[in-house]
C-alpha cells in the first residue's frame, strides 16, 4: 500500500473530543486480525453508518485526544483501508504511535470550524488544509521528511524492510502460512 | 563539558537506523512540540524514580525530555493483540530476541468464545512452543495481576506490555508502559524501544482514608480532578503517607488507572511492603529506589481524610461524582473484576457487605477473581460460599465483561455497575447502554440494593 505523495481530497467525518478506542472499533470485534475485516466495523456504535458510508479517500476529522484509551493497534487498522487521514486538535499518545506504525497519517489542526461532510484538500507536502466547502485554510506542520517516507511506505515495518539492505531471514514454512 | 540531551543511534541492527529518526519524531510529538534539542550541562541536579529506570536501562544518566533507546527487561503479550505483534516480528525476523524475557498468557477470551478467538490462541501456542516462551495459557488469569503475582516485575525494571494497563506495574516500582503491536513487534525483534523519558507528574496523598472508602475511590477522584488527559505522556509518581500504608492490591489499582488519564505509567517508590511482597517469591529488587527531593516534577496534593466513594458515570472516566449524586440510579447489572479490582482484597470488601445478603431481584451480578491464586483465596477463606449463596454467578479468571468481547454483556437501554477501568460507549456491551465504574464495596452494596447505593450506609 502505497500513499499519494502530494494532496488528498475528502469529505470529513466529524467526531468531538476523547473519541476512545472503543468507539473506533469495539472490543468484540478484537479477534479480528486484518484491516479489511475491522474496516467494516469502525465506528460501529458511535455511527453505525460509518462503515457502510465511508468512500476510499474519506477524512476523519475531531477534536482533542482522538484515540484514548486501549493500545489496541486494532484502531489505525480499521481505518486505514479507508480513511485518507485523520486530523485532530490532538491524539492520545499510544493511538499516534500505532497509527503512524501501521502507515495512517495523522496530523495536528484546528478543526473547531471544520463541519462534518466538509471536502477538504490536504497537502502534506506543503503543509496546507483547505476546506473547499467553507473556503477556509489551515496552515499544518508537514510531517519530517522521515516520517513521510515511513507512511509513503505503508509503515514501519515496511519502512524498515524497503529503506535499508536489510538481510531478512527466510521464515520457516511452517510459520508462513500463518492465519495472521 | 555540554551533553547533548538527543542520543546517538546506538542501534540493535543497521536496518533499524532510521527508526532514530522516527522515534525522535515520536518523542518530539509527545512532548507536544515544545522541545526538540534538548541542550544540558551536567548538573546535580536529583532524578526521579522514572528518571532512574531510563538511566539504567540506557547506562548514561537521562532526564525527562531525552530521546533515548531502552533495552526492555521484560515484553507481555497476551491473546488480543499478541496476533498483530507476532506478525509484525515475523516480518522482520524469525526470533524473539530472548525468549525469557518475554511472557505470554490469555485472558480477554477465556476460555475461547468464538472460533476466530480459538485459532489466536492456537496460533499463539504455537509460537510460544517454538520460541521457547513462557505461555501461562488460559489458566492463570488476567495478565496484570499474573504478571505481578508470579514474580515477573522488580522495581527498577523497565517493562512493556501490549496491553494499556501494562501501567499497573508501577504497584512494586517498575517503570511499565502499554505500546501497540508493531511497537512491539520491533521490541520482540531486538529487545530495545526507543522512549522520551517522561516527566513526572506526583500526587501527594496524605491521611486516612475514611470507612469503605477504597483505593479506587482515590484514583477516580484523581482522574476525575485532572481530566482523561490530564497526564498526557507524564509518569504519574503516587506518594504521601496514604500510598505508603497501602498493600500491593490497592497500589496496583491506584497505578493501574494512570492511562485513564493519559499516563505513559503509574510508579510508586518501592518499600518494605513491596519488599515482603516479593520476599514471599523468593525475590530480590533494588528497594532504595525513589525520586531525589530537587528532581523536577510538578506536585498535585491530596487529602485522603476528604475523600468519599466516588462514582464514574457514563461515558467516560473522569465523569466522576461522589456516590451520593447517584444514589437510587437503576442498575441491571454489577461486574466485580479485572486488573482494576478483582483481587482477594476487593473481594473481601465486597463479601463483607453481601455476608448474609441476596442480590436484589433483577440485578445479575458476576464476580470474576482476577487470578487463579486470588481465585482459590477467596475459596478456601469462604468468600465464594458468601458469594454463591448471595445469588452471585462466580466465573474463572479472566478479563470478563471489562472489554466487552466476551460473555456478560450489556443490552441495549441496560445500565452495568463495574469495578472495571472503562465506561465508553459500549465497552461493556451494546452502544445503548451505560456503565458506571466505582469501588467492590460500592458494587456490593448496590448490587444487594439493586440501585446505586453508598457502601457506608449500612
Amino acid at each position: 500500500m502505497t500513499r499519494p505523495k502530494g494532496g488528498m481530497t475528502g469529505r470529513a467525518w466529524k467526531f468531538g473530543d476523547n473519541v476512545d478506542t472503543d468507539a473506533i472499533i469495539p472490543g468484540k470485534y478484537l479477534v479480528l486480525n486484518s484491516s479489511q475485516d475491522l474496516a467494516k466495523h469502525a465506528f460501529e456504535n458511535v455511527r453505525p453508518n460509518f462503515a457502510h458510508q465511508v468512500i476510499n479517500g474519506d477524512i476523519v476529522v475531531a477534536g482533542e485526544n482522538f484515540g484514548c484509551g486501549s493500545s489496541r493497534e486494532h484502531a489505525p487498522l480499521a481505518l486505514r483501508d479507508n480513511v485518507s487521514i485523520v486530523i485532530a486538535r490532538s491524539f492520545a499518545r499510544i493511538f499516534f504511535r500505532n497509527a503512524i506504525n501501521i502507515g495512517l497519517p495523522v496530523i495536528e489542526c484546528d478543526t473547531t470550524e471544520i463541519e462534518d461532510g466538509d471536502i477538504l484538500h490536504v497537502d502534506l507536502e506543503n503543509g496546507s488544509i483547505y476546506d473547499e466547502t467553507r473556503k477556509k485554510e489551515y496552515a499544518i506542520t508537514p510531517f519530517p521528511p522521515f516520517i513521510k517516507n515511513i507512511i509513503e511506505a505503508g509503515g514501519l515495518v515496511e519502512y524498515v524492510k524497503s529503506g535499508t539492505q536489510l538481510k531478512k531471514r527466510e521464515p520457516r514454512e511452517t510459520e508462513t502460512d500463518l492465519p495472521w | 563539558m555540554r551533553e547533548r540531551g538527543i542520543t546517538e543511534a546506538r542501534l540493535p541492527y543497521a536496518p533499524l537506523f532510521a527508526m532514530k529518526y522516527f522515534y525522535t519524531f515520536f518523542a518530539c510529538y509527545e512532548s507536544g512540540l515544545r522541545v526538540v534539542f534538548c541542550i544540558r550541562g551536567k548538573s546535580r541536579m536529583g532524578q526521579t524514580i522514572s528518571e532512574k529506570i531510563f538511566s539504567k536501562s540506557v547506562g548514561r544518566t537521562v532526564k525527562a525530555g531525552d530521546f533515548v533507546e531502552a533495552a526492555i527487561d521484560v515484553a507481555m503479550i497476551h491473546d488480543i493483540t499478541g496476533p498483530l505483534a507476532v506478525k509484525t516480528l515475523y516480518e522482520i525476523t524469525d526470533r524473539v530476541w530472548d525468549p525469557t524475557k518475554v511472557i505470554m498468557l490469555f485472558d480477554h477470551q477465556v476460555p475461547a468464545d468464538s472460533i476466530d478467538a480459538a485459532v489466536n490462541h492456537l496460533e499463539l501456542r504455537k509460537f510460544a512452543k517454538r520460541q521457547g516462551i513462557l505461555n501461562y495459557d488460559v489458566q492463570e488469569g488476567v495478565c496484570h495481576q499474573v504478571m505481578v503475582e508470579k514474580g515477573h516485575v522488580l522495581p527498577g525494571e523497565l517493562i512493556i506490555g501490549a496491553d494499556s494497563h501494562t501501567c499497573t506495574y508501577g504497584a512494586l516500582g517498575a517503570f511499565a508502559t502499554g505500546v501497540g503491536s508493531t511497537d512491539m513487534g520491533v521490541a520482540l525483534a531486538s529487545g530495545k524501544l526507543w522512549f522520551k523519558v517522561p516527566e513526572t507528574l506526583a500526587f501527594d496523598i496524605n491521611g486516612n482514608l475514611g470507612r469503605r472508602v477504597y483505593a479506587k475511590d482515590l484514583i477516580l477522584t484523581i482522574v476525575g480532578d485532572i481530566g482523561i488527559n490530564g497526564a498526557t505522556y507524564q509518569a504519574c509518581e503516587f506518594r504521601g503517607d496514604t500510598v505508603k500504608h497501602m498493600d500491593i492490591a490497592d497500589r496496583m489499582t491506584v497505578c493501574n488507572m494512570a492511562i485513564e488519564m493519559g499516563g505513559k505509567t503509574g510508579i510508586i517508590a518501592p518499600d518494605e511492603t513491596t519488599a515482603t511482597f516479593l520476599e514471599e517469591r523468593a525475590l530480590d529488587g533494588d528497594f532504595a529506589l525513589h525520586s531525589d527531593d530537587d528532581a523536577t516534577k510538578v506536585v498535585r496534593r491530596y487529602a485522603a481524610t476528604e475523600m468519599v466513594p466516588m462514582v464514574a458515570k457514563p461515558h467516560q472516566v473522569d465523569n466522576v461524582v461522589p456516590v451520593t449524586d447517584v444514589e437510587g440510579q437503576h442498575i441491571d447489572q454489577v461486574f466485580i473484576g479485572s486488573c482494576t479490582n478483582g483481587r482477594y482484597e476487593d473481594l473481601k470488601a465486597a463479601a463483607e457487605l453481601l455476608e448474609g445478603e441476596k442480590v436484589a431481584r433483577g440485578v445479575r451480578m458476576i464476580i470474576i477473581p482476577a487470578s487463579r491464586t486470588e481465585y482459590q483465596r477467596a475459596l478456601k477463606t469462604g468468600l465464594m460460599d458468601i458469594f454463591t449463596d448471595s445469588g452471585a454467578l462466580v466465573e474463572a479468571p479472566c478479563c470478563g465483561p471489562c472489554m466487552g468481547g466476551s460473555f456478560g454483556l450489556l443490552g441495549p437501554g441496560e445500565v452495568g455497575l463495574s469495578t472495571s477501568n472503562r465506561n465508553f460507549v459500549g465497552r461493556q456491551g451494546s452502544p445503548e447502554a451505560s456503565v458506571y465504574l466505582c469501588s467492590p464495596a460500592t458494587a456490593a452494596a448496590s448490587a444487594i440494593d439493586g440501585v446505586i447505593t453508598d457502601p457506608r450506609s449500612d
